[in-house]
């Protein structure tokens, strides 16, 4: 690990002076930022540890909730208000990590992780995204966990939070504060993909600080979280999808498909969405809907079966969340 | 005249004398030492009960600091990474990966190793039953497999949900075999001893 200077600040205006200093990087749970640091694929000069930061509050905000940044990935799953009103958010962290890790990882941080592309891992192969310019390892090598949504011949990597998956389901911002100000950020947009600088994973501008994920109102209709991983737990995706599906009798009212596992940021099935609105509860509808998410995925030679599995996943999912609502 | 028992710990301190003897005095690898004028940390950690000053580089993790600097070498290095648990401790009563943490992150916490759970007269009830159930073979993640299941335990009297949870909005949790194994998954036993610490986890849960 490279050297690094530490420091503490008590609150969010000396922690935005701090980021300031030469090589600064903000800490929260460290789960993945110090794993990074250990194999030099992170290299602070300086870090400013916020996980102690006073942000650590959910709390109700009109008629949704907001969530401190600093409030472990536990600490959310368990609230009561998020299980209730939120059981997709709840599923969807309590399927990532271990107990351990999510102890201590933060919101914040569960959103700034970075990919477990094996490449970026290791420091003795080409990696666009660890070394800008240096090449893609993953493109022609094994890419069985890589991305069939929005890659690039830059990067392929996909973005391992199973969180933001079903905060891209329920329409969340991110709140995020630097020196000039505050501004909030739709999800969506917080994540960008990897086009030719795949060295940035979002559009954070440098010595922003997020200061919490703000939920709009619960939707209405059934939440559900469906994971298919290499292992039953402790894993992370091979795909994801958070479905919220409203019905109305036997018709769809409208429904929400957000895919993890598939692409750099998590990724919204808009024109499967766009199908199911207004239809008619049919046998084969969810099956459609699926084939409509993966319609411009690409495999890229052992990553090819997420493309079917993706489309089942959605359909699995869609039907699971039209059965919650009957129930 | 009393011999001086052999014991696995004697054995490993004193490794820093077995190992000037080898090429290069017996470092094998190092990251390079901080450059000059850079800052060491004052780092207060109360541990097992009893409060530690240290002066640390402040690349050191909470798990070196235990076993390097405290010489509390019960919590195991195993990966260094996250993904094994053998480092599990207690901070402030909850369960964490301590090659994850920064020991001057955890500046002012309450740390509990397995060294602090019981002794050899006294064991914890965690430890007393994996030893009832044979809840291990060679036993390096037997450290980490204790603290996490007494932090486990604690997790669901305090009511948080798993991923197996069937009702998440239920507000007491059952103490399952299947809520075992799904919260015990970031403890990973190479020796597979795992019907055995799962069958110790309920019998110290009261569930046998």
């Amino acid at each position: 690990m490279r050297a690094f200077t530490y420091e503490r600040p008590a609150d969010v205006t000396a922690a935005l002076v701090a980021i300031g200093k030469p090589g600064a990087k903000f800490l929260g749970g460290g789960t993945n930022l110090l794993d990074l640091m250990k194999i030099e694929a992170e290299t602070p000069q300086h870090l400013v540890d916020v996980s102690r930061l006073p942000l650590d509050q959910i709390a109700e905000e009109n008629g949704g909730l907001r969530i401190g940044a600093t409030i472990t990935n536990s600490d959310l799953a368990a609230d009561p208000r998020v299980r209730e009103r939120y059981p997709v958010l709840s599923r969807a962290v309590l399927n990532g990590a271990s107990g351990q890790l999510r102890n201590q990882a933060t919101t914040g941080g569960n959103l700034l992780q970075r990919t477990r592309c094996y490449y970026f891992y290791d420091p003795s192969t080409p990696c666009n995204k660890r070394v800008p310019g240096s090449g893609c390892s993953a493109l022609k090598g094994f890419n069985r966990i890589h991305a069939v949504l929005g890659g690039s011949d830059a990067c392929i990597a996909v973005h391992p939070s199973d969180m933001a998956v079903a905060l891209s389901a329920l329409d969340a911002e991110v709140e995020v504060q630097s020196a000039q100000g505050r501004r909030r950020i739709g999800i969506a947009d917080f994540h960008r993909l990897p086009e030719s600088k795949p060295e940035k994973d979002t559009i954070l501008a440098d010595g922003e600080l997020i200061t919490a994920v703000i939920l709009p109102a619960a939707p209405a209709g059934g939440q559900v979280y469906r994971k298919v991983r290499d292992r039953a737990s402790y894993d992370f995706a091979l795909v994801s999808v958070a479905a919220v599906l409203d019905m109305d009798g036997d018709r769809i009212r409208s429904a929400r498909i957000a895919m993890g596992g598939v692409a750099h940021k998590p990724w919204r099935a808009i024109e499967a969405e766009r199908q199911l609105a207004g239809a008619e509860l049919s046998d084969d509808i969810f099956t459609a809907a699926g084939e409509a998410a993966v319609k411009d995925a690409q495999g890229r030679g052992h990553n090819d079966f997420k493309i079917a599995l993706a489309a089942r996943t959605v359909a699995r999912a869609l039907t699971e969340a039209a059965a919650q609502k009957k129930a | 005249m009393s011999k001086t028992p052999i014991t696995r710990r004697g054995l490993l301190g004193g490794g820093t004398i077995l190992g000037t003897g080898l090429p290069g005095g017996g470092v094998l690898a190092q990251s390079p030492p901080p450059e000059a004028g850079a800052m060491t940390v004052d780092v207060g950690l109360t541990v097992n009960g009893v409060h530690h000053g240290l002066r640390l580089d402040p690349r050191t993790t909470l798990l070196d600091a235990l076993r390097e600097h405290l010489g509390l070498t019960g919590s195991k290095k195993g990966c260094d990474h996250g993904q094994c648990g053998a480092c599990t401790v207690l901070v402030d009563g909850v369960r964490r990966n301590s090659c994850l943490n920064l020991a001057v992150s955890c500046d002012d916490r309450e740390i509990t190793t397995i060294e602090g759970l019981g002794s050899e007269q006294a064991l914890h009830p965690m430890q007393a039953a994996f030893a009832r159930h044979d809840g291990f073979q060679c036993g390096f993640c037997t450290p980490g497999q204790i603290c996490s299941a007494v932090g486990m335990l604690a997790e669901l009297k305090r009511g948080l949900p798993s991923a197996v949870t069937p009702q998440l909005a239920a507000a007491t949790m059952e103490v399952a075999e299947t809520e075992v194994r799904e919260r015990m998954s970031g403890n990973i036993c190479r020796c597979a001893a795992y019907p055995n610490i799962v069958a110790a986890i309920l019998d110290a849960a009261g569930k046998t």
